[in-house]
């Protein structure tokens, strides 16, 4: 992330996203596959690290092992054959509103107050001895006899598929295929996100 | 090349301010708008930290209003700058100056740094 200044002068928190080259890898059909999509895919891989199967298809295609590959689903760059290259510039547009979808960053094993926005005890004293984070009454006693599913709980928090949506596209370089996406979006420094239009 | 670092070279203002480090009294002129109305405000006072790199780097400075201590954060990238003025060089042994916090008075001073190679 970085931060630039708008035309009135303010800082806004953006975030750099290298979106491409992408190569178009295969195209489903509507008559053919019972739907219309369009396969990318993006980032060289190597050779020794592509499994063979993935080798066939990039070879089908006419293009080099890339690292990750997604489906859009109705996606109009019509076109687009397989082996086609796609560009920043193709696509988006300063202004544009685009939902970043990614991996979050993984929390690791988190309590209750982290993970569900539990208030916790907020005394440290009254008679409380050492529980000041924890989840409190987790339901009734001989009636149900039992804890309801889906009772929020600790547990492994994040590393999982968010998408957030209506985010600003604020520059676009096409020179080098970047663009700048107002907000924070989702994943680490260097993961792979799906920016949808 | 880091995207980043691309980003921020590709969107840098020129940046024409003084060599400055903690310590420094320096004299910060920056736009403020008020309802439609533009104006240029000073705040003089000492610098106590540089922190950040890039387009993010920033500057605090400390003064003391009669006898109410006001610190402000610039970022060297705001556009609001129209200029700064180093006053005085001061004489430091840190970066980063927070124990003037806890200071009043004489002790909250700085010496001034003479000898400017």
């Amino acid at each position: 992330m970085t931060s630039i200044y708008n035309d009135a002068g303010q800082n806004v928190a953006c975030t750099v996203v290298e979106a491409g080259p992408c190569v178009v890898t295969q195209r489903f059909e509507q008559d053919k596959d019972g739907y219309s999509a369009l396969q990318l895919a993006f980032d060289e891989a190597k050779v020794k690290n592509t499994t063979k199967p993935m080798l066939g298809h990039f070879k089908k295609a006419g293009t080099t092992p890339k690292r990750k590959v997604v489906e859009f689903r109705d996606f109009d760059l019509v076109e687009k054959q397989p082996g086609d290259t796609v560009r920043v510039e193709e696509i988006f547009e300063e202004g544009d509103i685009v939902h970043a979808v990614g991996v979050s960053k993984g929390r690791g094993f988190q309590g209750v107050v982290k993970r569900h926005g539990f208030g916790g005890v907020n005394d440290a004293t009254h008679g409380q001895h050492n529980r000041q984070r924890a989840p409190g009454s987790i339901g009734a006693a001989s009636y149900p006899a039992r804890v309801f599913k889906g009772m929020r709980m600790a547990g492994r928090m994040g590393g999982q598929r968010v998408k957030i949506k209506n985010l600003e596209v604020l520059k676009i370089f096409p020179e080098k295929n970047l663009i700048l996406i107002k907000g924070a979006i989702p994943g680490h420094k260097g993961a792979y996100v799906i920016l949808e239009k | 090349m880091d995207p980043i670092k691309f980003v921020q070279q590709e969107l840098a203002r020129e940046m024409n301010y003084p060599e400055f480090r903690a310590g420094d009294n320096v004299a910060v002129s920056y736009k403020i708008i008020e309802g439609n109305k533009e104006r240029i405000q000073v705040f003089r006072g000492d610098v106590i930290q540089i922190r950040g790199e890039g387009a993010t780097r920033t500057f605090t400075v400390r003064k003391m209003s009669g006898n109410v201590a006001v610190e402000r954060i610039f970022p060297f990238a705001s556009p609001a700058i129209q200029e700064i003025k180093v006053l005085k060089r001061g004489k430091v042994r840190r970066a980063r100056l927070f124990y003037l916090r806890d200071r009043v008075g004489k002790k909250a001073r700085i010496k001034e740094r003479k000898r400017i190679k």
